[in-house]
């Protein structure tokens, strides 16, 4: 992976969560804390102000790289769950991935990210999108980057009629039932934003 | 010298004047004889957690007997456990987390430290507030 397309990805996923960050603070104000945001949006300033130095990292340590910065600089819980995913897919990935090396990546990392938020998909959070991504992702097939936004966007959709079991929405119990888990909107934004740059190339 | 051997509390709360406010209640009971550190706020100075804040905190409380982090909700928790995983190896296994309330279990820990107690009995009797 060459250091201009790394550089696409990161401004991607970068320019994604800052142009949907009211929203997400939106769906985290309904349910949570109303931080998630501009958490995400700090986070992710960071890793785009660093671009250039990180882009130019092979692709491992590109990413340890952008899961240290949203650990240190999001300021909420989601900075270690994304960091964790961010520094699991650093470790699990080689420097050139197959889609099958990159999908078994994935599948570790999100496997830390359970552990980091002693979660499982099911309790309405971004687990919720990710664990469906990843089962598409693996499953292989042609056209994914095409399919995989789609396989995102119903997975967060799903998120709305569940009740939440982790995090600051499952002090509201019930009534976190009818909304959409920001940090499920979240991953599929990212996973959105990875796949349009997979489909440009 | 003796001071230096108690272990240490750290107080991580979302909020800077929650955890301000805890530390001065815990300075009440204990003055300075057990090292204390807290920290509350992200980076911009709004509510929430710092890793590298909360890793500075443990760096100012460290003793050779370790320390008790009390934290107050979820956010604290996840970076209070990423600061751990990130310190240096041989004081990773000497800082432990509470699962107790933040004001009381500071409280409660640091008059245990205080006492010369372990870090294990620290943290027992922080914990024993939520009925363990």
């Amino acid at each position: 992976m060459d250091q201009g397309f790394k550089r696409r990805l990161i401004a991607a996923m970068g320019e994604a969560i800052i142009a949907h960050a009211e929203e997400l603070t939106a769906l985290d104000s309904a349910i949570g804390d109303g931080d998630h945001g501009l958490n995400m949006k700090r986070g992710f300033e960071a890793v785009l102000a660093d671009a250039d130095n990180i882009s130019a990292k092979p692709l491992p340590d590109a990413l340890k790289a952008i899961g240290m910065t949203l650990v240190m600089k999001v300021g909420g819980a989601s900075g270690p769950l994304y960091g964790t995913l961010a520094m699991g897919l650093g470790k699990a990935l080689p420097a050139a991935p197959s889609v099958a090396e990159a999908a078994a990546a994935l599948g570790r990392a999100i496997e830390d990210v359970k552990s980091r938020g002693k979660s499982e998909a099911g309790q309405k959070t971004m687990l919720d999108v990710l664990v469906p991504v990843q089962a598409a992702f693996a499953a292989g097939g042609a056209g994914l980057a095409t399919r995989l936004p789609a396989v995102a966007a119903e997975a967060a959709d799903a998120t709305v009629p569940m009740k939440a079991i982790r995090g600051r929405a499952s002090f509201l119990g019930e009534r976190s039932i009818g909304h959409m888990d920001p940090g499920a909107r979240s991953s599929s934004l990212l996973v959105q934003a990875i796949c349009r740059v997979f489909n440009e190339a | 010298m003796g001071e230096q051997k108690n272990v240490g509390i750290v107080i991580v709360s979302h909020s800077a004047k929650v955890a301000e406010g805890a530390a001065d209640m815990v300075r009440q009971m204990v003055g300075d004889s057990v090292p204390l550190a807290a920290v509350g706020g992200n980076a911009d100075g709004g509510l929430g957690t710092d890793v590298g804040a909360i890793m500075g905190a443990i760096d100012k409380a460290w003793s050779e007997s370790g320390v008790a982090i009390l934290v107050d909700l979820g956010g604290a928790e996840t970076n209070s456990e990423m600061a751990v995983e990130m310190m240096p190896e041989d004081r990773r296994e000497r800082i432990v987390i509470c699962n107790a309330p933040l004001v009381e279990g500071a409280v409660m820990a640091a008059t245990e430290a205080s006492g010369g107690s372990s870090l294990d009995a620290v943290r027992a009797t922080a914990e024993e507030l939520m009925g363990g």
